[in-house]
């Protein structure tokens, strides 16, 4: 019995890392058609210069959050919001930006420009984020007695916070968004 | 196929299917899309090497276990990915110094490798700070509406934004 649950379980190890595989390749595919595996691209973004990325950033939401959110009220998923707090989500995605921009790359499209031949990604950029991460993981047990907690909000998402349902935040805010990128295509960014 | 072929799509496109393909993964893998937890993996395994097993003693590393799983086998997918996308429209190409570096910088490779570093370093420190990326956060945080993807990823972008004008337009 023991044998053919740990059978079981090797296989769907075995077959997620194949599905990663072949998300990846897609992804990574993706991020290379829509340029976003470029230096250039991404600092144009954060010089407000050239918005691929958010384009990018904003259809795969809106698209996504569209059919997550249906799968969901169909059941066929469950969904993943993971938690939080200021000290967690601000403090750290300020860092996360400064390097963002010197870098230029982030840790999905670093993967991709490495894919696309760019040398500075390949040395520079991952010893730098494997530097980064095994700094972060050495000082983890200090930072979580403090900072990571101040400002809690657990894994809340905006319909709960807002007490409405889903959808009426779902709507507005695609709306929104679709909006915006109207607005930017008008202005030839 | 000429589509395949073709040097850039158009965002839109891409990022409905980022969108598509972020349904098929809460389908598939049962997890939304995520990228800098790899990172973290690779880091503790690297570190292994030199200091062996009790690595994985460390708080961090009970949180984020050392094991090869589906994201590990996604951050080699998107580089053989981007690398099959590059080399079937001709825009692969091996280079050190990104233009728009070039033209404010100069063309020294070992500038940009020391700085390409140092971002890497508030990267990969503030990924995991932050507990995620701009795919983890920016994108699969945001579609299922979760308050810590929206903080975060206003977040990553105030400091990028405020941090390249800095970098460009000051020192540039």
């Amino acid at each position: 019995m023991d044998k053919i649950k740990t059978t079981k379980t090797n296989n769907e190890k075995r077959s997620g890392l194949v599905w990663g595989l072949l998300f990846g390749i897609v992804f990574g595919f993706l991020l290379q058609k829509g340029g976003v595996t470029k230096f250039d691209i991404i600092v144009g973004q954060l010089l407000l210069t050239d918005f691929t990325v958010l384009k990018i950033m904003l259809s795969a939401v809106v698209t996504g959050m569209i059919g997550v959110y249906f799968m969901k009220g169909m059941g066929w998923v469950e969904l993943y919001p993971k938690p939080g707090s200021l000290g967690i989500n601000v403090t750290g995605g300020l860092i996360f930006g400064a390097g963002f921009a010197l870098l230029g790359y982030c840790p999905g499209t670093l993967a991709g420009a490495i894919g696309n031949g760019y040398l500075d990604a390949l040395t520079g950029g991952v010893i730098g984020v494997l530097i980064g991460a095994g700094l972060y993981a050495s000082l983890y047990p200090r930072l979580n007695r403090g900072i990571l907690k101040k400002g809690d909000y657990g894994n809340i998402t905006l319909p709960r916070l807002l007490k409405v349902n889903e959808w009426m935040v779902i709507i507005p805010l695609s709306l929104l968004i679709i909006l915006f990128l109207f607005w930017i295509e008008k202005r030839g960014l | 196929m000429d589509i395949l072929t073709e040097i850039r799509w158009s965002p839109y496109v891409v990022g409905v299917g980022i969108g598509v393909l972020s349904w098929f993964s809460f389908l598939i893998l049962r997890k939304p899309i995520s990228c800098s937890t790899s990172f973290s993996r690779f880091s503790g395994m690297i570190e292994g090497l030199f200091r062996g097993r009790k690595v994985e003693e460390k708080p961090y590393y009970q949180k984020v276990k050392l094991i090869t799983d589906w994201q590990i086998m996604l951050i080699i997918g998107i580089v053989a990915g981007s690398m099959a996308s590059s080399l079937l429209s001709g825009d692969f190409r091996l280079q050190w110094v990104p233009s728009l570096w070039e033209s404010t910088f100069g063309s020294a490779p070992l500038i940009r490798i020391v700085v390409a570093m140092a971002g890497g370093v508030l990267l990969g420190f503030g990924a995991r700070w932050a507990d995620g990326c701009t795919s983890g956060h920016g994108i699969s945080g945001t579609m299922q509406l979760a308050v810590s993807g929206w903080i975060s990823a206003i977040c990553f972008f105030a400091g990028g934004i405020l941090m390249a004008f800095i970098i460009y337009s000051l020192l540039g």
